[in-house]
């Protein structure tokens, strides 16, 4: 009966179809709420950060009464990290920030007492750690978003992607072209 | 790549090791109820066995923490190490560890844990005295990649398979000295039934051995890839290179090192003994350090 055949292998190939359709169109979601996850990673950080702020410029105000601007610049470089609506923005004003907090540690150098202060070096600390933490927030961050963006950029899947709307995520803060390359292993 | 992707394969494996042990398991069972009319011993024997590593799996943190007598850290007495970790496994996207230190001063470490919640890194003192900390950040990254890669869950289930296959052919052996499968003599002539048995006997000789010289290939590839993904944490492969030849170069022993358990340590607790004959890596549980070393070196990052 070459009728049925047909109509077999016609059912068997939609299924077939359909039984892809579903995984691939799941694992781009799932992929996507790993990115979203990894992003909120970097703002329970990033909060830590902003939290840790107002106590420095606290402790620094007494010491460091010749040069007030310092600690200003990082008062505002904070509240306009917080503001930040979009990823790129808020991408320049933490970088801003790191460089304002920068300059004010190197500054507080020049000031003995200060630096003998045990509040100052546990908040010098934390700060330190809180970069550290950022950093590594981050780049868990940008691999989520390179292997989705692989996903959503390649054969077959890009079909799927472009269909229901995936989109391609930003990255947050590549210092170097390298880190956008995946890395590459020889087994 | 992220963890992610090494995590969902390592899943799917051990769903096909699952997969694989029950057809095998069925099918000896049907075998075996072939041959004998009473099938109990054998069914009594797989449920026991499985029994047996699923309450290791459960408790193997604990067991294997209690056998090399690690006390827990806290924030305060290691606050460096505590960073270091922390920072990882927000990298790799991972709970929080819990951290045991080892009063050893052979630098090595472990991780262990049924999975990412439970998670256990354990280090030597050693370890802590004789790394920099760029080398610790790429031993801990080791450790960590093995919590994130789930390589608990596939080497566990790979030790309840290789325990049912030694199982199986020590019965079988008990079996054909004592007689069981005697029913088979009286029909065919001798010489069919002598092939047999010898065919048999190899057989199930050899079958453990294989079954126990593929669980050690995969402890050994876990090994290189806890290594690769360690170097795609830190972006440092340097730093494990380093940290390995120091470990491999101290001659420190290990008072609580152990057969057991010399399959989860960084490298073989058991130094020394350093040739790398064609049989020894065949048994190893470790690939050969400087073996692991040029890999690392081959990473570009």
């Amino acid at each position: 009966m070459p009728n049925l055949n047909l109509t077999n292998i016609l059912v068997a190939v939609v299924i077939v179809i359909a039984l892809w359709l579903v995984l691939t169109f799941n694992g781009l979601i799932r992929q996507r709420y790993h990115v979203k996850e990894a992003w909120s990673d970097i703002d329970v950080q990033l909060k830590r950060r902003y939290d840790l702020i107002p106590n420095l410029v606290e402790t620094v105000k007494g010491y460091m009464t010749h040069e007030k601007t310092v600690f200003e610049k990082v008062t505002e470089a904070r509240t306009k990290a917080m503001g930040a609506n979009t990823k790129e923005e808020k991408l320049g004003a933490e970088n801003i920030l790191s460089g304002t907090l920068k300059t004010l540690f190197a500054v507080s150098e020049n000031y003995p007492d200060l630096k003998a202060n045990a509040n100052f070096l546990d908040l010098q600390r934390e700060l330190a750690d809180t970069e550290n933490k950022i950093q590594a927030s981050r780049r868990f961050y940008n691999g989520n978003v390179m292997d989705y963006n692989t996903k959503v950029a390649t054969f077959p899947t890009n079909l799927i992607a472009g269909t229901f709307g995936f989109k391609k995520e930003e990255f947050f803060g590549l210092e170097t072209e390298a880190e956008r390359e995946p890395i590459q292993v020889k087994f | 790549m992220t963890l992610y992707t090494q995590k969902s394969s390592n899943i799917r494996k051990t769903w096909l090791f699952f997969g694989l042990f029950l057809i095998i398991v069925i099918g000896i069972g049907w075998a075996f109820s072939r041959i004998y009319a009473n099938p109990s011993i054998l069914y009594f024997a797989v449920i026991f066995s499985v029994l047996m590593n699923v309450i290791a799996y459960w408790y193997s943190d604990k067991i294997v923490l209690k056998m090399a007598r690690a006390i827990p850290v806290e924030h305060k007495n290691a606050p460096e190490l505590y960073h270091i970790v922390e920072n990882l496994s927000i990298a790799a996207g991972l709970p929080m560890p819990k951290i045991y230190l080892i009063r050893e001063k052979q630098p090595n470490a472990f991780a262990t844990g049924r999975n990412p919640k439970h998670a256990v890194v354990a280090v030597t003192e050693g370890l802590l005295e004789k790394l920099d900390r760029s080398e610790l950040e790429g031993v801990l990254a080791h450790e960590l990649s093995h919590v994130g890669n789930r390589d608990m869950l596939l080497s566990t289930v790979i030790v309840v398979l290789v325990g049912f296959v030694s199982i199986i052919s020590d019965m079988f052996l008990r079996s054909a000295f004592w007689g069981g499968l005697g029913r088979r003599d009286d029909r065919e002539d001798g010489q069919t039934g002598a092939i047999l048995m010898i065919v048999g006997i190899a057989l199930s000789i050899l079958a453990p051995i294989a079954a126990m010289l593929i669980q050690l290939a995969i402890s050994r590839k876990r090994e290189f890839l806890a290594d690769t993904s360690s170097a795609l944490l830190t972006r440092y492969p340097e730093g494990l290179a380093s940290a390995l030849k120091k470990i491999s170069s101290d001659a420190t022993p290990m008072r609580a090192a152990n057969n057991t358990t010399a399959h989860l340590w960084l490298d073989d607790p058991f130094k020394g003994r350093k040739k790398t004959s064609w049989l020894r890596k065949l048994f190893a549980t470790h690939p050969p350090i400087e073996e692991r070393i040029k890999r690392l070196r081959e990473i570009s990052v």
